[in-house]
This record gives structure tokens, sequence and C-alpha cells, in this order.
């Protein structure tokens, strides 16, 4: 008896279907892929179907990684009209995998180049609509019950008292975040780069699996301080979450971009959103509250909320004004997150023991101070820093082919086998920090 | 068809062309929806990657990796704990409400189940906020007492989190075994002298063993293959998140990930081995079915009373995500205190007004997947138990190794085989709606499956042997003997499937094409990605745990009338 219930029911359900089916016929459709939020994605949705009636625009969200791979798998019979999205190298990614469209925007007023980057891409593959730098966000009323204070640089975040308090992305899950640890390497140069990326890593609370696990972290108060992008600052603000942000004077500020996808069913249309994009009206969509971008338009910021920093008023590159690479940047995408991986998201707890220690003895030295002591802490440090690969090494054909997809050589190394080793070598040498550490710390009693 | 052949012991064994007709559709639903696109992906886990040639040095590799192999064990800890812990919490609610004149059993077991229902990111996300290291118990604790506990961290915050997760698991399909244990069984217990604990003991738990088991193993399984909660409490050093961090990453397209997947599937493969290995040999069917089911008792008051309190102290514990995220969806601004700033109604609005789409699409799809499941359950567990054909075996262990296959796998593997496929009007298959609903029976059909083959494993053979005696044939005493004594466990297997596919977001996420094709779950990550769209999201989370639960309450209702009918009909 029951199952006749069931059967009924289930008839009715796929009776209901079908009608669905049926009233969805396309009509101007525009397919949008995109990693950016509702909050991002709603206003531009509405404005640009009241300004084209008629038109219906269709947002897909995934994140980045998985729109990079979708747009790949389903490249034989491609239904998606546009990429939306921050990170350039996903864009850089999907150029040389030939699925982006050719296209030069009409609108005028957009300047070449914001801080040191380009803002389209010189071929014309993709374009940049608003500017993101990366830096620091922190929950006031987590650091004020917690006495903490309020940092101002990376390096800040490797001090002592942010020990435990700091949550980061992984590299190798969040697009904008490696292109936070990729500006340090380039700024700060590979060697002092991965130190300071390190002395930061033995400091996190947490390394997040999505880009939004970080503000959403720290918004809620689980951590007290996220490495983030600069909008997710600025929006949770806007949502009314206590939190502040803060650029680090080696910054680098990038565009986050839109590209037309190759075979788009509307092509038409397509460029027709991406022209609205830059267009005055579409850029003054970027100050709204839940989105808080900066536009690429500089005559955009005469009507800028309150808070809202010009990044065409201020020098972005700081230190020795470096150029953003892009190039190099990408080549090397897959071994430096690897090498993150390897020698800091799995190697946290080992990481973390090691930097306790050496807080906790540099502590007594400040209190006496005592030279053999201090060499055992810099030695400590010393090995904490140490990277696996030097910079030339890492971008070797060898190790840059091992992290990418076939067409090595026979006897290469095996992605595996590196990532075994450096994880080896992290792990034996954190080991003898703690040691070391451990060794200065007796010698202060 | 030379595999399936005749077997002629006894006359109830015998095989009949409509089983092997059922044995070649379900064979053909399972190679084309699970192992085709499985096999489409895995196949890189053995390929070398340079000369694309056969090989098993990425094996060889995970061996000798020292993450890998650290992580498999963590995966094997976390989930043998987490069956202890499920365990903890379901046999007191399974036991009480199914052998008491208990007030508000409905509800419990409505209750108890909805756990299963949290939607991924939002369940986490509240439990971070209830329980994390600046969560309202942490923070009231550090305020009063001056410590905190750390339940969030580490593989303990897993075990904690899957435990409430999962229990369900057993408490549905212990519940189901124990109501359907015979009266007369606990009675002639009684008479010859038992009674109490020794009862239970002996004689209850041993009988609902397969339920148990069935559960137990679910729990495992699920853990051992879940890589949501791990990912989301940040632990990243099991294999499930492992397999998930590698295949997504962009630019990497290494075996590695692959290879876990396989290390995945086959582990999970042997769990349900060793699990089938333990009810081998052991009978537990019961042929009376007069009493419908275990003497329901009134408790002494000195009995009921640190039941009630005990049952509502597990209830608040595996509850405890959805008050988060009840308070979550009528918040403000919830940061760093024990409760939020202020309450507000307009995040609901916010959904109803524009989500009402995802809502219908999930409690489409949801229930498709879980009525194609039962059908399916049910006649895999019929021709395992009550047949010879060959191969019906094997359709078993192939459709729960479904339950070890990653979602993100088999998402993939849809896109890979079958978006060449272009239908007429020029939609890829693939990303044809129906393919989610067919991608969720695949990922769904091991919960039906088992809680089926429980069912049936306490119904005698003996009583559709007195059915065929009377003259009933094979088709007739399924419908009208077979099934209806199976009901419970048939709307256990319902509401499993049902409940989890419609928050199933993994495989869903790599094959929905358009908005208007999402369910609930998609719609959910969506509004969860951003700091405003967090109360927005809560909120459609609240909705989907309400459509289920009211869905799973409805369901308890026919099975409970359906015992009361049975019952009544026998006296």
């Amino acid at each position: 008896m029951k199952t006749k219930l069931l059967a009924a029911a289930l008839a009715s359900t796929l009776a209901l279907s079908a009608s669905i089916a049926i009233a969805q016929t396309p009509t101007g459709k525009l397919v949008i892929v995109t990693s950016f939020s509702k909050e991002v994605t709603d206003p531009y949705k509405k404005a640009f179907e009241k300004a084209n009636p008629g038109v219906t625009v269709e947002i897909q969200n995934r994140n980045t990684n998985a729109a990079v791979k979708y747009l790949d798998e389903t490249k034989s019979n491609n239904v998606t009209d546009l990429m939306w999205a921050s990170a350039p190298d996903a864009f850089e990614a999907l150029k040389q995998r030939e699925l982006l469209e050719k296209y030069k925007p009409r609108v005028t007023g957009i300047p070449e180049k914001i801080g040191d980057f380009p803002i389209n891409d010189p071929e014309g593959y993709f374009f940049g609509f608003a500017a993101s730098g990366y830096g620091i966000m922190w929950n006031t009323r987590y650091v004020q019950a917690n006495k903490l204070p309020e940092p101002k640089d990376w390096q800040d975040l490797a001090k002592a008292p942010y020990f435990n308090h700091v949550a980061i992305a992984a590299p190798s899950r969040s697009g904008t975040t490696h292109l936070t640890i990729e500006t340090i390497l380039q700024g700060e140069g590979w060697d002092q780069g991965w130190r300071i990326n390190k002395e930061i890593g033995g400091n996190l609370a947490q390394v997040t699996e999505r880009s939004f696990g970080v503000p959403d972290g720290v918004n809620s108060g689980q951590f007290g301080y996220g490495i983030v992008i600069d909008f997710f600052g600025f929006s949770a603000q806007g949502a009314g979450f206590p939190v502040k942000f803060v650029y680090p004077s080696v910054t680098t500020i990038v565009p986050a971009n839109i590209g037309i996808v190759k075979n788009a069913p509307n092509a038409t249309l397509a460029r027709a959103f991406v022209e609205f994009l830059l267009s005055p009206p579409g850029q003054e969509l970027l100050f709204e509250p839940t989105i808080r971008r900066l536009p690429v338009n500089p005559a955009t910021y005469a009507k800028a909320p309150e808070g809202m920093p010009n990044p065409f008023n201020f020098k972005w590159t700081g230190k020795g004004g470096f150029k953003f690479d892009t190039d190099l940047s990408e080549r090397r995408l897959g071994v430096v997150d690897a090498l993150y991986d390897q020698t800091i998201t799995f190697q946290l707890e080992p990481l973390k023991k090691a930097t306790k220690a050496i807080h906790d003895a540099e502590a007594k030295l400040a209190a006496k101070p005592n030279p053999a002591a201090a060499a055992l802490i810099k030695e400590a440090r010393d090995l904490i820093a140490k990277m696996p690969v030097a910079e030339q090494e890492a971008l070797s054909s060898d190790i840059v082919n091992a992290f990418k997809g076939g067409g090595g050589k026979e006897k290469a190394p095996r992605q595996a086998q590196l990532e075994q080793q450096w994880a080896k070598f992290a792990a034996d040498n954190y080991a003898k920090a703690l040691a070391k550490a451990e060794e200065a710390a007796k010698a202060l009693n | 068809m030379a595999m399936f052949q005749m077997a002629m012991s006894s006359s109830s064994a015998r095989v009949r062309p409509g089983q092997i007709v059922a044995v070649a559709l379900i064979a053909a639903f399972l190679v084309f929806f699970l192992l085709i696109p499985v096999a489409s992906v895995i196949v890189t886990a053995f390929r070398d990657k340079a000369t694309g040639a056969f090989t098993l040095v990425n094996f060889v590799d995970f061996a000798q990796t020292d993450l890998f192999v650290r992580s498999f064990w963590n995966s094997v800890y976390v989930s043998s704990m987490s069956v202890v812990v499920a365990s903890i919490f379901a046999l007191p609610l399974a036991y009480y409400t199914t052998r008491f004149e208990f007030r508000g059993a409905a509800i419990v077991q409505t209750l108890g189940i909805i756990p299963l229902i949290m939607p991924p990111f939002a369940g986490a996300v509240a439990m971070q906020l209830l329980f994390g290291r600046n969560g309202t118990v942490n923070l009231l604790l550090d305020q009063y007492f001056g410590f905190k506990v750390p339940f969030m961290e580490g593989l303990n915050g897993v075990i904690f989190v899957q435990s409430i997760h999962y229990f369900p698991f057993i408490l549905i399909n212990l519940s189901a075994a124990l109501r359907n244990i015979d009266r007369s069984m606990e009675e002639s217990a009684q008479n010859l002298g038992s009674s109490g604990l020794r009862l239970f003991r002996r004689i209850v738990f041993p009988l609902a063993m397969p339920g148990y088991v069935a559960g137990a193993s679910l729990v495992f399984i699920k853990v051992f293959d879940d890589l949501a909660t791990p990912l989301l409490l940040n632990v990243n050093q099991m294999l499930a998140p492992q397999a998930y961090l590698r295949i997504t990453s962009v630019g990497i397209n290494d075996p590695m990930g692959y290879v876990i997947s396989v290390v995945l599937i086959v582990a999970s493969l042997i769990a349900m081995w060793l699990s089938v290995l333990a009810m081998r040999g052991k009978d537990y069917a019961t042929t009376q079915r007069g009493g419908g089911g275990l003497a329901k008792r009134e408790m002494r008051p000195g009995d009921a009373i640190p039941a009630y309190i005990m049952i509502a102290l597990i209830l608040a514990l595996v509850l405890a995500p959805h008050i988060g995220l009840f308070l979550m969806s009528i918040a403000t601004v919830w940061s760093f205190s024990p409760l939020p700033d202020a309450f507000t109604l307009k995040h609901y609005a916010t959904v109803i007004f524009d989500s009402g789409q995802y809502i219908w699409n999930t409690v489409l799809y949801a229930s498709l997947a879980a009525g194609i499941d039962i059908v399916i359950g049910v006649a895999i567990a019929y021709l395992v138990l009550r047949t010879k054909v060959i191969g019906a075996k094997w359709l078993d262990y192939t459709a729960m190794a479904a339950l070890a296959v990653p979602g993100v796998v088999l998402g993939i593997g849809f896109l890979r085989s079958y978006y060449g496929v272009i239908l007429p009007g020029g939609q890829s298959l693939a990303t044809y709606w129906v393919m989610i609903v067919l991608a969720l029976a695949v990922r769904r059909l091991p919960y039906a499956l088992r809680a089926c083959t429980a069912a049936l494993q306490q119904v005698s053979q003996s009583l559709e042997e007195a059915a065929e005696n009377l003259g009933a044939g094979k088709r007739r005493t399924i419908q009208r003997v077979v099934v209806p004594l199976m009901t419970g466990g048939i709307v256990a297997g319902f509401v499993t499937s049902f409940a989890t596919a419609a928050v199933e977001l993994s495989a869903t996420i790599m094959l929905v094409q358009s908005t208007s094709d999402a369910p609930l779950a998609y719609g959910l990550y969506v509004y969860m990605q951003s700091p405003a769209g967090r109360g927005a999201g809560a909120a459609l989370g609240m909705i989907a745990v309400l459509i289920v639960g009211i869905c799973t309450y409805l369901s308890h209702h026919i099975a409970e009338k359906d015992r009361a009918r049975k019952a009544g009909t026998s006296t």
C-alpha cells in the first residue's frame, strides 16, 4: 500500500518537474561563472537586466579553482559566456589553455596600470574591473579582550604576542592568498620572504581550506587576525562586524578580472556585460556596502563612501618599488603552493611548537642578556627559515614540470617524491630548532 | 549471460527470468552511473604522469609519503572513535523510545534524525559559534571559571562533530531493528527468568544486531570518507581531505589525489566486508509477526525522570548545531560574544523572497533520488538474501562502494563521461537536472540498501514459503508479504537517503549548471561566501532542516500507523 502511495508521489513530482523544464526556454541568456558571492553579483545582475530588457543573467558560483577545472572539462560544448573572478593567475591559466576569447573594451578613462600592475591583460584576453590589495584584518573585540596590539606590517604578525591568533587560507586553496605569499616572496626576495612566511606560519591558529574561512573566522571572533584581500575587510565592515583592515607596506595591488570564454554561446551579450562593468555606472556599483571594491576608473572615486581608500593616490609598492611579475608567479605557482603546504600547512604543529619555544626563550633573553643563548636562538630561527630548495632550483624545469600535468622526463622526480623530501626536510629542521630554543631557554634559567 | 547460472537447490531459490532482468537493470544502472564515471577519473591513479603508461609507482609513493600514512591512521582513529561516541548518543535514545511507553517518542525519533540534515558549511560555522575557541560555551567558561575546553580542535574536534552528525545512522537502523523484534522472544526470555539489563544484553540487543551493525558500519565509512567536516574544522591530515585538496587544486594534475581515492574506496570496502563477516552464519530472522514489536512498558517515575533528563541532555547536545544555526539566522551581528548583538527577521524575508526555486528543487531531487534508492535497495536486498542469482552479491558490494566514492570524484566523473552526450535542444546530458538526481541516487543508495537489507534479514523466509504454499506467486508474495513486513526498514532507508540527499553538495556543485536547477545546499554555499550573506544562508539552512524534519515526521507517522494496523489485525 505504501509503495502505491510512494509511486503516486513520485509520479506527481515527475509531472511537476516536467512542467519546470518547459518553463526554462532560454531567451537572451548570459551565463557567468564566478567566484564572487551573491552580494557582489546580485547588484550587477539586476542593473544589467534592467538596462537590457529581455536578458537574463545566469550566475554560477564556483570557487576559482573549481571554475577553471569546470571550464576545462566543459570546453567541448561550452555553455559559459563569462568568467568573473579575482585571481589573475587563474585567468593566466585559462589563457594558456586557450579557454578565453580576445576582446578590446571600448570604455575610456581607465589607465593602463594601477601601481605596477597592468589593469588589463596586455594581449587582451581578460580585463581588470576592480583593484584589490592584500592586507591584514582583525576583530577589534577579540583584540581588546585579549589585550593584543594592532598590526601595521606583515612582520608584526610574526611577533610573540600574536602567537596562535592569526589565520590564513592555504595558498594552494585560495588564489588570493597565493598572490599574497607570492607578493611577499617577490617583495622581500626568496629567502627573506620565506623567513617571514614561516615566522608568521609559526603564529598561525589555523590554515583554512577556503578563502572565506579566514574573514568568517575573524568576523565571528574565532581568530584575532586574518591575512585577507581588502574587500573581505571592507565588506565585513559594511555588514556591521567589529573589524579593521590595514595594508602593509609590502603589498601589491592586483586587478580582479573578467574574461570572455572561448566559443561563448552569447558573445554579444558577454561583450555588453564587460562594457557595462567598466562603464561609470558599473564602476560605481563597486561602492555598495556589501561589495566595497576599489574601482579601476580613477574618476569614480569622486563618489567614494567614507573609509574607502583611493589606490591611485598612494604608492603601492612600498619598499624599493618592485614590479610584481605575473609570469614568474604563474610559472612557479604549483611549486610555491606545495612548498607552503609541505613546510607550513602540514607541519603546523611542529612549526608552532618550535616557534613557541623561540618566543619563550626570547622573552627570557630580553630580561637577562646572554650571548650564547642569543646565538642559539638565532640558529633556531635560521633552521626554521631554511628552505629545501633555492629560488633558481625551484624554477628548474624538472621541479616545475613535476607540478604540471604530464610531459615530464622519464627520470625526473615525481611530485609525491619531492613533497615527501620537502616535508621531511622541514620536520627535521623544526625538531632541531625546537631543541636549540629549549637549550637556549635552559641556559637562561 | 553465462554468469547468471541457474541454481536448482530449492524451490524458493530457483532463479527466475524476472530476477535476471532485475539484476541486469540494476547492473546497468550501477555501471553507467557509478562504475564508468568513477573509472574515468581514477584511471589517472594508475598512469605514469610522464608517459601515460600503466604503473603502480603512484601507490608506492603513497606508502612512502609520511603525510599520507599519517593521514590514513588519523582517519582510522577518528572513524573508530566516532562509532564509539555515536553509539553512546544513539543507544539510550533508541532503547527508551522503542522499549517504553514514552511520551514524545516520535518527536525524539524525529529530532534524532535532524543532525543528519545539517547542511554543509552551515553546520560547522554554527558549531564554531557555540563550541569554537571563542564560541558561546568557551566565552562563558572563560568568564566564570577562567578556562576553555578545546571541543573543536584537532582530531578530537572532528570526532565530536562527526559523532553528532552521523549518530542518527545508528539510531535509525537500531530503532527499526528494535521495533521489529518480536514480543514473544522477549516474553519467552522473561518466562525463563531473564529481566532488566540482562534481558537487553542477552536477548534484545543481539536480536537487534543487524540494525546496529548496519548503522555502525555506515558511521565508520561515512566518517572515513567525509571531507566536509574535517575541512571546515581545518583538519587536513586525514585521508579524504587530502584527496579532495589534491584533486581540486588548480594546475596540479597529479595522480596522488586519485591514488588516495582508490585507497579510500578499498578501505571502505574492507570495512563493509568485515561487517558482513561479523554477521555471517547468524540467523536473525524471527517468524512470528503477532505482537508487532517489543512490548512497551510504563516507566516507574523513579526511572522516568533520569531517563527524560538523559534524553534531554543528549538531544540538547546533538541539536546544538541547529540551535546555533537558528540563532545565526535571526542574528544581526554575532562576533566574539556569547549571543548575537541583536535579532532580526530580515534574513528569512531575503531568502523566501529570492530563493523559492532552491527549496522546490531540493524537495524534488531528494525525493526522486530517495525513491530510486529504495526501489533498488529492496531489489538488491531481496536478490542477495532470497535468491541465488549469481552476481547479486556483487551488486550489493558495488552499490555499497558508492559510499566510498568522494562526491567530487563522482561529479567530475559524470562530467567526463557524459558531457559529450548532447541532448536534443543542445544541452549536454551531464548538466541536465536529471543527472543531479542520478548522482544523488548513486551517492545515497548505500543508506537505503543497508536499511532494506537489515529489514529483510529480520523477516523469516518461512513466512514467504507459507504464502507460496497457500498459492501466492512470487510477485504477489513480495508485494503482499515481504515489502509490507519490511516497511519500517524501507521508511528508514527513504528518510536517510532523502534527508542526506537534501543537503548533499560535493557532487552537485560540479553538476549544477544554472541557478534555476540548483538545490538548496548550493544556494546556501553561495550565501555563506560573504559576511552579509551569513544570516541569509543560515535562514536557508533552517528552511532545509524544517522541510526534511517535516518529511521525516510524516514518514514516522506512516510507519507507526502501519505498525498499529499490523498489530491490530493480528489480535
